[in-house]
């Protein structure tokens, strides 16, 4: 697959996420300035958009960016316990941090879904048995361990309901005003091509990477920082967006290879293309109502990983 | 060393202490009104324990593993499945949420059926590697639960909340009728139990060995995977799901009496079980004072457990 016909089907995907949605709008209704069409045009779909792209790309990139440095194909938020540990993060804020501003308490989570994450990478350091399936495994498990502490918290506080509706990834509630968070995965986005390179050297070993004249450590936490940033941007604004950094990341490496420099723009723009298609379809199949993304992709995504389980062991290893 | 008999004693003992400590600490408000509702809950606490032991070390021994269990492969999730279904599109008020014996047999008869395909597409092809299977698993799992969400998210708040006591393992709202069928289920498990104990014995040596010494092994593969899917169905309708006990409870029992003898590991399972759930109850209710239930601290538990256990076999493999 070339870079162009991505780039070019995301912008065919743009232009129809644009115009699908409860309310029907023309680009024709656009021309007058006044209308309520153009009104809900700029509050709403076009902030929507605009998620959709940061979000997609993030997460993918995030997803990279961890498969690398651990140097295993299945690892992502996902199977790691960064998108467990940032839902834990918040409910945590929510509780004990009411009067905090709102600046402090995003970055509260960001440090939680920071430790937790580096917990992961700590519990990999000390597996022997590097095997490509079983340290996703771990990963889940840890996962689960963090969820079922923020069960245990909704449950004791009665707010269960509101963390299952608000924090499952959903686009419909994105208007201007609610997502600008999302902005602060651009830099990071960037900073992870000007670093690709070092990510891969970083996923050798920290041994080997230290010979090449690379400071790991510094690598390495700038990589997981990375991450961080953008799950609980992503987390914070949309929600849960399950699966997308552990197979967008994987589909791109099976056509075009491992080397980093070349596979993040691919990356980046497949990761787009995915959510676009996923949150459309969300919007299409019971309109005037709408499916969360998360769930279509966590469908889509799931299907797709079993696949990839039950077909591409030779391929992971 | 101590024989298993003495430690199969010293555990009766403890189950029965927990169950004494629940049934008479802090009684309050007249022993009549109090007294048989704990005898209730604690009869379903037996109950669940004992079906939940059970069809894990059947299911373990036939899967030729002691990581793998039916709750972990899905089976809750497909339980929370049928009863999301049922409130969707029926309503909290429907016959099939009302009449507990049709929701019972739903339930049952979806959970069978998940087991069957489960078995057919992944253990009898014996072509996947155990961490694989788990791996599976989980995702199946988070598939249908996805679905479940999705599904709960439309629902209305207060339909949302009575599904809620339903998918939590509570033993607090447990209906005195259906806790005599998951009895009688139990009685009929126990009657066909007995007589295959020493089949499971000879069936743990594997297949080639088992089918060599006599047994139609494909045919007792079918009739186990049948019972422990009823007993697991069973037990999460009587009180809901609870993902991690079995896996605990089988282990511990393997670890403590180092015997293959199914008779024997299926009887301190059990206890243990009884234990871990009588006991952990008594502490979050009365000693704690938390509106969690069990379930939740178990899942908890038995997460950090498994992520030991995982770690401690893959040394011994890798």
């Amino acid at each position: 697959m070339r870079l162009w016909m991505l780039i070019i089907a995301s912008v065919i995907l743009s232009f129809i996420s644009l115009f699908v949605g409860a309310i029907d709008i023309r680009p024709s209704d656009l021309l007058d300035w006044g209308s309520d069409e153009t009104q809900i045009f700029l509050i709403s779909r076009v902030p929507r958009l605009l998620a959709i792209i940061m979000a997609g790309a993030g997460m993918s990139i995030a997803g990279l960016i961890m498969q690398s440095l651990s140097r295993n194909k299945f690892v992502s938020p996902t199977t790691a316990g960064t998108l467990d540990a940032a839902k834990l993060g918040i409910i945590l804020s929510m509780l004990f941090f009411t009067n905090a501003t709102y600046i402090q308490q995003i970055i509260f989570c960001f440090i939680f879904t920071l430790i937790g994450t580096l917990v992961f990478m700590q519990i990999l350091d000390r597996i022997k048995f590097k095997d490509a399936i079983f340290v996703p495994l771990i990963g889940i498990m840890y996962g689960n361990i963090l969820s079922a502490i923020t069960t245990f918290l909704g449950y004791e506080a009665n707010i269960l309901q509101n963390i299952s509706s608000w924090l499952m990834g959903s686009f419909t509630l994105v208007i201007s005003g609610r997502y600008e968070l999302l902005y602060v995965s651009i830099p990071a986005i960037i900073l992870a091509y000007l670093y690709a390179n070092k990510f891969t050297v970083a996923g050798m070993g920290e041994d080997f990477a230290k010979n090449l004249g690379l400071s790991y450590r510094f690598v390495l936490n700038l990589g997981l920082t990375l991450v961080a940033i953008i799950s609980t941007s992503v987390v914070l604004t949309v929600g849960v967006i399950p699966f997308l950094g552990l197979i967008v990341p994987n589909i791109v490496s099976l056509y075009l290879g491992d080397n980093l420099r070349k596979t993040i723009p691919h990356t980046m723009i497949l990761g787009i293309v995915f959510l676009l298609i996923c949150d459309i379809a969300g919007r299409i199949i019971i309109h005037p109502y709408e499916i969360p993304v998360n769930i279509t992709v966590a469908v889509i995504g799931s299907v797709i990983f079993l696949t990839m389980l039950f077909r591409g062991r030779a391929y992971a290893k | 060393m101590r024989s298993n008999q003495t430690k199969i004693i010293f555990l009766a003992v403890l189950a029965i202490i927990c169950m004494l400590l629940y049934g008479f600490y802090d009684i309050k408000g007249g022993f009549d009104y109090a007294f048989p509702r704990r005898v209730i809950k604690i009869a379903a606490m037996v109950v669940t324990g004992i079906a939940i032991s059970y069809s894990t070390v059947v299911f373990q021994t036939i899967t030729h593993n002691r990581i793998l269990t039916p709750s972990v492969m899905g089976m809750d999730s497909m339980y929370e499945v049928v009863q999301t279904l049922i409130y969707f599109f029926a309503g909290s008020m429907s016959i099939w949420v009302v009449n507990r014996y049709l929701n019972f047999g739903a339930a049952i008869i979806a959970m069978v059926l998940f087991a069957l395909i489960l078995y057919r597409f992944l253990f009898r092809t014996n072509k996947y590697p155990i961490y694989l299977l788990l791996l599976i698993g989980m995702i199946l799992g988070t598939l249908l639960g996805s679905f479940v969400t999705f599904l709960q998210v439309l629902i209305d708040p207060v339909e949302y909340l009575s599904l809620q006591t339903r998918l939590f393992a509570s033993f607090t709202n447990v209906k005195a009728e259906l806790l005599y069928i998951a009895m009688g289920i139990l009685l009929i498990a126990f009657i066909y139990g007995f007589q295959i104990m020493s089949k499971l014995d000879v069936m743990s040596l594997g297949r080639e060995n088992a089918i060599n010494l006599g047994i139609n092994y494909d045919r007792m593969v079918m009739n186990i995977l049948i019972l422990s899917s009823v007993l697991i169905a069973t037990s999460t309708a009587l009180v809901g799901p609870i993902t991690f006990l079995g896996l605990i409870v089988a282990n511990l029992s393997y670890q403590y009496l180092a015997t293959y003898k199914h008779s024997t590991l299926i009887l301190g399972a059990s206890l243990i079980s009884v234990i871990a759930l009588v006991g952990g109850q008594f502490l979050a209710e009365h000693i704690f004072e938390l509106r969690t239930t069990i379930s939740v601290i178990i899942n908890f538990v038995g997460g950090i457990y498994f992520i030991y256990l995982l770690l401690k076999e893959s040394r011994s493999a890798g």
